[in-house]
């Protein structure tokens, strides 16, 4: 154990968010790929979801009341951590089944790692949190790891 | 089901290969929409005066994921129907605003003919050169959805 990272808050690894399920339609995927500028036809007619069509379908959708000042939500998975200064942080993401229109998906996010390194300037904290997407036979579809530094 | 053209395609593919590519240039509307259908509401992307005043970007900042998925689009565009993408790797390093003349590309760094797979360093470049979002992408040839 570290000085920066306490005991108390390293008992949140492990930590898991409810369960989220969400159906896909042609009408999101249509509207991802125009935003995204993306080129393929499959995608803008929404027959299949391109890459990273995950991101939108699972953002956290709150209440207005519950956005702060500068619009943006909280992450209730996380814990307060005593750096707070987020710099670039790194995604992993493996795919492993097609998305199409009408499929139901479900994502669990898990706080997998919380761990500090010795930077050039002082100390980071890194965090990593993994998200499974599966359908609904229970197959992983899409997994991401994001990981996170702080300082 | 591997078809004739997809083994050929592998065969054809080398290290030091370099994918096409490609110019990106976000405008508001583009902004705006992307956030949109994220249900990303952060000022930063939309509230130009907040962006510049409050937070003291020079701009409206692309939102990170964006630029993420452009890495996708151009190893997609440069496999077309001859493979997938299986993983990638990416981070945000420099942030990009809304008018900014970006460039996505890569170069292939590994292949694997036992899985038909290959590695694909990429990048997303700004105007003055230096690499926004650099990943590493790996594809299999041979398996399309």
């Amino acid at each position: 154990m570290s000085e920066l990272l306490s005991a108390e808050l390293l008992t949140n690894i492990g930590r898991q968010s409810e369960p989220r399920r969400e159906i896909v339609t042609r009408r999101d995927i249509r509207k991802y790929a125009v935003a995204t500028g993306n080129r393929q036809r499959k995608y803008l007619d929404g027959d299949l979801a391109p890459p990273m069509f995950h991101v939108p379908l699972f953002w956290d959708v709150v209440e207005l009341d519950q956005l702060t000042p500068d619009g943006v939500s909280i992450d209730a998975l996380l814990p307060k951590f005593p750096l707070e200064k987020a710099m670039a942080g790194g995604l992993n993401i493996e795919y492993h089944k097609p998305i199409r229109p009408g499929d139901w998906l479900t994502s669990t996010r898990t706080l997998t790692a919380i761990y500090d390194k010795k930077g050039r300037s002082g100390a980071l904290i890194f965090y990593e949190v993994v998200m499974d997407i599966v359908d609904d036979d229970g197959e992983l579809v899409i997994r991401e790891k994001t990981t996170r530094i702080l300082r | 089901m591997t078809t004739t053209s997809q083994q050929a395609r592998l065969a054809a593919v080398s290290v030091g290969d370099e994918l096409p590519q490609r110019e990106f240039e976000c405008g508001n509307v583009q902004l705006m929409l992307y956030n949109a259908a994220l249900w990303n509401g952060h000022r930063i992307h939309f509230d130009e005066p907040y962006a510049k005043e409050v937070e003291g970007y020079p701009g409206l900042v692309i939102a990170g994921p964006l630029l993420g998925d452009w890495l996708h689009q151009g190893v997609e565009e440069w496999l077309g129907d001859d493979g997938r993408i299986v993983s990638i790797d990416y981070s945000n390093r420099v942030a990009t605003y809304v008018g900014d003349i970006l460039t996505s590309g890569g170069t292939v760094v590994e292949l694997f003919n036992d899985t038909q797979e290959a590695l694909v360093d990429v990048f997303v470049k700004n105007a003055a050169g230096d690499v926004v979002t650099p990943g590493q992408v790996r594809v299999r040839f041979g398996d399309v959805w």
